[in-house]
């Protein structure tokens, strides 16, 4: 259950594929949006080519912690979504698999800004 | 023509004038908090299914997601994770926390402007093109093994 | 004519700068300058809802203030002059509204500072008005919000970047007679070099600089060794470094004798890269140092440069590059 190996493999995977985007953010002066955008692409693709699976057996959230585990998800909805629901199936497939994350997003960002606002940089 | 060239030598002094910084430390820094803020994910996951054993690993996935992504919402709203932000770079702009970051900040920034205006329609100034993105490539690949 | 050279004026008997008043945030309060500002605020809200409010009420401030330190009424005032960098100038609109003074808004980004200068030391020499307020300022927060990125966004900010500077700073030029006169000033042409990085303002706006003090020079007939101090707006360390390059390369050599605001307005280890920028960066160097300087007569001859970028963040994402102005103006201690 509490693996430890997992744990290394999810830090280091984790780390590799943040440091992947600080060494993006420094060459080519990216913005945070860009960079997010950028993952999430890239994690579409690679479950597009069902080569995200077997990272994910692999190190675990070390890759659907990152961002691109939310491309994967939106993917992976797609793709079955294709196979037993069609059309409709590609269009509800995505947002379905992916609905908690941000219908929790929306609405915690919402209770959070109606109780704080923000503060100014030191 | 002249002016082109100008323009040019300018641009390209002005390149050199740009202070080097090394990479080295944030690259470190993006490493070890990006990892760690996975490794924080996983041990959520696990220890959800170990207090609720008849729960499905898809399951447990998700609620991962929704409590990284509520945690960061959090640490937001009391003015922390720009601070980290500004330490790790894309060690918390990656990992779904900084997804969660983004659409709370402009929400943070532009209540003053009122809830539906300011509020609500500012929140996916950075997010929209995420989720944009995100359901435009999906959709593509749907159909795509749709096709084939 | 008042004209000589190309773009340089004379003001041959007015306006003296009798009233200042600078009022900067916590942060600048604990930069180089802070025994010279006029007053320290411990909190950047100024007990206000928004940072836009903040930057109005820094604004009213400073008027009123430097008003009361030259004794004038608000009625002994004929001309209100201000800019900043919200959109539509609204801070010193609303100003404006609260002070019910005669008003004319400008805008020149960063440079309205010497902008206002210029244009009221011709109310005053073209024998208008007595009394003309000068006032701009600036405020990081709303700043950010409005070009940058919310502030609680967890993002780096790049090495070539400045920190917009919280602050107020008001001139009083007048007939009266003081110890410290504006004798010429130089309008600067809007001068673009191709740079399109929004990062990198410092670097944008020196060409302008450059532009702007070299056909100073040429009009009066001087060198930058005529002078005490050439200080230029918000250039930060970067630009200015690229302004000694480019006037050295002109055959203008600059010694000590050349500052920046930005480039000296914090310190170190307070984390900003190159330096502060801002309409309120020279307003409040220019109202607290330099005023009190040449009042001691250790400054006496000071080539004052306001350095602005007229961009918007719609040029910006359009791929439009940064035109920079720079406006001049030459403050001398007299007895």
């Amino acid at each position: 259950m509490f693996d430890i190996l997992m744990y290394l493999k999810v830090f280091l995977v984790g780390g590799f594929i943040c440091m992947i985007g600080q060494i993006l953010i420094i060459t080519t002066k990216m913005t945070s949006a860009r960079i997010l955008v950028t993952f999430l692409l890239l994690g579409v693709f690679l479950e597009a080519i069902k080569v995200f699976e077997p990272l994910k057996e692999f190190a675990g959230s070390g890759v659907t912690v990152p961002i691109m585990g939310f491309g994967y998800s939106l993917a992976k909805g797609a793709i079955e979504g294709a196979e037993t629901g069609g059309i409709l199936g590609v269009l509800q497939g995505g947002l379905t698999a992916t609905a908690a994350g941000i219908t929790v997003a929306v609405v915690i960002a919402f209770i959070v800004s109606l109780f704080c606002s923000s503060k100014t940089k030191k | 023509m002249e002016v082109f060239e100008r323009d040019k030598k300018y641009n390209e002094y002005l390149q050199s004038k740009i202070p080097k910084t090394k990479p080295w430390p944030s690259l470190f820094h993006a490493f070890w908090i990006g990892g760690l803020i996975c490794l924080v994910g996983e041990c959520i996951k696990d220890v959800l299914m170990y207090f609720f054993p008849e729960m499905s690993a898809t399951d447990a996935g998700i609620w991962e997601s929704v409590i990284l992504i509520a945690i960061a919402s959090i640490l937001t709203g009391f003015g922390l994770y720009d601070r980290l932000g500004a330490y790790a770079g894309a060690g918390s702009i990656i990992p779904i926390t900084g997804f969660s970051n983004s659409i709370t900040s402009p929400a943070l920034e532009f209540k003053r402007e009122g809830v539906i205006f300011g509020l609500c329609a500012k929140m996916f100034t950075i997010a929209g093109p995420v989720i944009v993105s995100g359901l435009v490539a999906c959709v593509l690949c749907g159909i795509i093994y749709l096709i084939f | 004519m008042k004209k000589i050279g190309k773009q340089t004026f004379i003001f041959e008997k007015y306006p003296y700068l009798i009233g200042s008043y600078s009022i900067v945030g916590p942060k600048e309060g604990k930069g180089n300058f802070a025994q010279y500002f006029d007053e320290v605020l411990k909190d950047d809200t100024y007990g206000q809802k928004s940072y836009e409010k903040a930057e109005r009420k820094l604004f009213l401030t400073a008027v009123e203030r430097a008003m009361g330190s030259c004794g004038l009424d608000r009625d002994q005032i004929d001309v209100l002059l201000g800019g900043d960098l919200m959109n539509q100038i609204i801070s010193s609109n609303f100003t404006a509204r609260q002070l019910q003074l005669p008003f004319l808004g400008l805008f020149g980004a960063c440079s309205t500072m010497a902008e206002s200068l210029i244009v009221g030391s011709m109310i005053l020499d073209g024998g208008f008005a007595n009394n003309v307020a000068c006032v701009t300022g600036s405020h990081f927060s709303s700043a950010e919000k409005q070009f940058r990125y919310p502030l609680e966004l967890g993002t780096q900010r790049p090495p070539t970047s400045q920190w917009t500077v919280t602050g107020a700073g008001c001139s009083i030029l007048s007939t009266t007679k003081s110890s410290i006169r504006i004798t010429h000033a130089t309008i600067g042409k809007v001068v673009d070099w191709d740079v399109t990085d929004a990062n990198n303002m410092g670097g944008a706006m020196a060409p302008a600089c450059l532009e702007t003090l070299s056909t100073f020079f040429q009009d009066t007939n001087t060198t930058p060794d005529d002078y005490d101090l050439i200080l230029t707006g918000d250039l930060g360390k970067l630009g200015s470094e690229v302004l000694r390059d480019l006037l050295e390369y002109r055959g203008y050599k600059t010694s000590t004798n050349y500052a920046d605001c930005g480039q000296m307005m914090f310190t170190n280890d307070q984390k900003v890269f190159q330096g502060g920028s801002g309409c309120g960066c020279i307003a409040t160097v220019l109202n607290s140092y330099v005023v009190q300087r040449m009042r001691l007569g250790k400054l006496k001859n000071v080539i004052v440069v306001g350095t602005g970028a007229l961009m918007s963040t719609v040029s910006s994402q359009q791929g439009d590059s940064i035109p920079g102005i720079a406006h001049l103006v030459v403050l001398k201690a007299e007895k």
